[in-house]
């Protein structure tokens, strides 16, 4: 009896048990299941839910691998910055190096393996308590949360995040599918709102500054939005910024490696196009907003709004947590906006609302998970003035006719 | 005020196993069954007990709704057996044919002189009535009713959709009889779509507006060409009857004959020598399936459309409706990694390590695997890619199943019918049987609205 087989009858052994859902989630990992259709369309096309799941997990791959050779990058160039020395980042000559590898594998990893190992746990009870079956919605979150955080976070707290984010975000509204707020997000803004000193500052964004605060061997990386929010221009080039050689939460910043995934979800249409171009749209319109602002020299240098307002509204969309925030986490299907018209405006005001709040809360500059949860809440609205478009044109035919 | 009929989102679904463009006659069927369950709604009152004898086109049912929508045997025979189910709904009406080939005859009529009502009466009493369908609901007609328009789809897009310029050769008699019939029992018109730029059978009828239809499927769907051509507001009726069918009705005002003859694609790929054959309402498949041969004992039979027909046994018979046969692979196997490996011999309408929009006219053998398990709706606007009614999909299928009357009023679910929501249920990637909750949405609506 081979091994396909012997799955098969413990299935069958399984079947009307309780931990029937908890043994499937792990069947229909290896295997696609054996279910046949019924009545109706007797051809079903091959995506399921764990396929499209499984696209945007490789479209983070990339980001992933990023973050973790990141990590010891900026560690080793905060300790030769404190010592003084300027590092010149070289993608192969000091980036993809093997003592890189080991600090960011060290910190990152763990934050992974947390991340999946609570939140799947937290589903697999779930559905064994409610006797559905394990729905796929966390392997993207899963992967999702460890790439928002900064890198040191203590993992019991992510641990509580993760807990709280998958059961009030998602559970309690009865799984994936049904919730209002991204889980992903919402872990992210229990953090920054049960810890925030773990989340923001200039200590937190590169491995070891927290312990080495005070002492003699004090490091420190300020994220660039944080230079720009203190009125300060970064030490770092635009290429830098562009390719992500600097500090910020794990995976946000490469904005290279984030827009090649954009283009793999868009290509094969996990993500809506609609959503991450109206989004670009959005943050551009609201940038160019604020450059003019200074240009008519309403804001002065005085003001502490001017080193934001002043960036100029491209730098915003390579900057900070935008590009990643739009294109994994606005694109998320089931809190965003769910008919074609209602994306465009979906998209484009959370690019507008992420550089407002970006500008306007310089104690805390990353705007984009803030944008996007508002628009979570606000998808349905949107929804709903787009279909009643549609009815009011029907009402309108009959009116027609009748008259 | 015809209108040419175009759509761009749909799919077009290519499997191996079309049949092949020759009509042979399959072997007399010996029972013929008719099976409630394929006239939706109707509960069957019998007018004959079991071992009773009657012609061909005798009345031997009617409907306990409305007495005068008779039905009537498709062959002469005696009444072998009413199988029935829980709580005694008779669920296959079992006709053993005697072989003689008797017919009722009601006389012949001429469409062109008759009135309306002696055209309806003729209908009801013949049973003919059951081929016209009505929406909103995709039931049988309402004879109290008049339809505001009657719709004809002359073109099936469907896969391994038979030919009709095959399926309806030499019957134009017989469709321009239905169709005067029909169109004096509608103020409006009776509307045919039909191929775009093709030749074809209906293109010099009288008595209807032609309407060129082209675009991928479901451009030869009937709900599609009603949508675009006059949609179906609140307190409106419109009728739709297949093409396959009309032939019935223009025979038997020709002849007085009911001969539910019908010409059938057989088809798909656990089918030997797909092909058409020559058949009756209600026979069994065995008839032509031994003559077309099974490859694989485990086949899925469907009668009907391979997006909307019905499974039936080996020792099933064909459904009422229905003018295909096909015979699909069963996919109850389990497959390795089957979520995330490349695939190249399914279809999807995404790109996701999908690669059959590289080939879009490849044939793909497609079997009755769901290739995933069932999931609440989490993907947004793919149905829209291949759905082209001026409806929201997947916000009528929600308001189906709260059950919520008033949205579903709304969004447009008068204007449509199970077979609509055919492609966005194949296409599903939460695997939601999208046809089954909108028949449950229309009976919801049927039964509370009326």
């Amino acid at each position: 009896m081979g091994f396909k087989e012997k799955m098969n009858s413990l299935k069958e052994e399984y079947k009307g048990k309780k931990m029937a859902p908890a043994f499937n989630a792990l069947h229909t990992f290896l295997y696609t299941p054996n279910e046949t259709t019924k009545n109706g369309s007797h051809i079903r096309a091959v995506d399921d839910l764990k396929r499209t799941m499984n696209t945007v997990i490789l479209a983070l791959v990339p980001v992933l691998i990023w973050g973790i050779f990141n990590a010891g990058y900026q560690y080793y160039a905060a300790i030769d910055a404190a010592n003084g020395i300027i590092r010149e980042p070289s993608l192969l000559g000091n980036f993809l190096t093997w003592d890189n590898f080991v600090i960011g594998a060290w910190t990152v990893l763990p934050l992974v393996i947390v991340s999946y190992a609570v939140g799947l746990g937290v589903e697999f009870v779930f559905a064994v308590i409610k006797g559905h079956e394990v729905e796929e919605g966390y392997l993207v979150t899963g992967m999702l949360v460890p790439l928002i955080v900064p890198i040191d976070i203590p993992l019991w707290m992510l641990a509580v995040a993760v807990i709280f984010g998958v059961i009030i975000g998602k559970e309690v509204f009865g799984g994936t599918g049904m919730n209002i707020l991204n889980p992903a997000l919402t872990i992210r803004a229990f953090l920054f709102f049960a810890y925030p000193t773990w989340m923001s500052g200039d200590k937190v964004w590169v491995h070891n500054a927290v312990d080495l605060a005070g002492t003699p061997d004090a490091i420190s990386g300020e994220t660039i939005l944080g230079t720009y929010a203190a009125n300060q221009e970064p030490i770092y080039n635009t290429f830098d910024m562009f390719f992500g050689f600097i500090p910020g939460s794990v995976g946000e910043t490469s904005t290279f490696l984030i827009i090649i995934g954009a283009l793999f979800l868009m290509f094969t249409k996990v993500a809506s196009w609609r959503i991450i171009l109206s989004a670009i749209v959005g943050a551009a319109v609201m940038g160019l907003i604020f450059n003019g602002v200074v240009d008519q020299g309403w804001i002065t240098e005085t003001s502490k709004f001017y080193g934001l307002m002043s960036t100029p509204f491209w730098k915003h969309l390579i900057v900070g947590g935008i590009a990643f925030g739009i294109t994994y986490m606005a694109t998320d299907p089931v809190s965003g906006s769910q008919t074609n018209k209602g994306k465009y405006w979906y998209g484009f005001l959370i690019g507008f609302f992420s550089i407002m709040i970006r500008v306007f809360n310089p104690a805390y500059p990353e705007g984009v998970f803030l944008a996007i949860l508002l628009m979570n809440v606000f998808a349905p609205t949107i929804d709903h003035y787009v279909v009643q478009a549609n009815i009011k044109n029907r009402m309108k035919r009959l009116k027609l006719r009748t008259a | 005020m015809s209108k040419d009929i175009k759509i761009k989102r749909g799919l077009d679904i290519k499997l191996v196993g079309e049949a092949e463009k020759v009509v042979s006659n399959a072997p007399k069927s010996k029972t013929y069954t008719i099976k409630p369950s394929d006239l939706h709604l109707v509960t069957p009152k019998m007018m004959f007990k079991e071992g009773g004898t009657f012609n061909a086109g005798d009345p031997i049912f009617y409907s306990k709704s409305d007495e005068t929508i008779k039905f009537v045997s498709p062959v002469s025979g005696i009444l072998k057996e009413i199988k029935r189910g829980a709580k005694r709904v008779i669920t296959h009406i079992v006709i053993e044919a005697d072989g003689k080939d008797t017919y009722a005859d009601y006389g012949k009529m001429d469409p062109a002189t008759a009135n309306a009502e002696q055209i309806k009466q003729r209908l009801l009493s013949s049973g003919l009535w059951p081929f016209i369908k009505q929406r909103p609901y995709d039931i049988i007609a309402d004879t109290d009713e008049e339809p505001r328009d009657i719709f004809i789809s002359g073109y099936n897009s469907g896969p391994l959709a038979p030919d009709l310029e095959l399926v309806l050769k030499g019957k134009k008699a017989q469709l321009q009889a239905a169709v005067t019939a029909l169109s004096k029992l509608t103020e409006g018109a009776v509307h045919i779509g039909v191929p775009k730029g093709v030749n074809s059978v209906f293109s010099d009828l009288n008595d209807a507006v032609l309407h060129g239809v082209s675009g991928p499927h479901p451009s030869g769907n009937v709900g599609t060409q009603i949508n675009k051509v006059g949609p179906v507001n609140k307190g409106e009726t419109v009728w739709t009857i297949s093409a396959a069918d009309l032939v019935i009705i223009g025979e038997h005002l020709l002849t007085g004959k009911f001969n539910p003859e019908r010409i059938i694609a057989v088809s798909g790929s656990c089918i030997e020598k797909p092909k058409y054959y020559r058949t009756t309402l209600g026979s069994e498949i065995a008839t032509f399936l031994y003559d077309a041969g099974l490859k694989d004992e485990k086949a899925r039979l469907v009668s009907g459309n391979v997006l909307t027909g019905e499974r039936v046994a080996p020792d099933g018979n064909l459904g009422y409706y229905h003018n295909e046969f096909v015979a699909i692979p069963e996919g109850d196997d389990y497959e390795f990694f089957g979520w995330n490996k490349p695939v190249f011999n399914k279809i999807s309408p995404t790109r996701a390590l999908t690669f059959s929009w590289l080939s879009p006219n490849k044939k793909y053998d497609l079997d009755t695997n769901t290739n995933g398990e069932h999931r609440a709706f989490v993907v947004t606007g793919i149905y829209e890619e291949v759905f082209p009614l001026d409806i929201f999909p997947l916000q009528l299928l929600k308001a189906c199943m709260v059950e919520d009357l008033d949205a579903m009023e709304q969004m447009g679910m008068y204007e449509v019918a199970p077979e609509d929501f055919a492609l966005t249920e194949f296409i599903c990637i939460s695997k939601q049987p999208h046809q089954a909750i909108i028949r449950k949405g229309l009976d919801l609506m049927q039964k509370e609205i009326g």
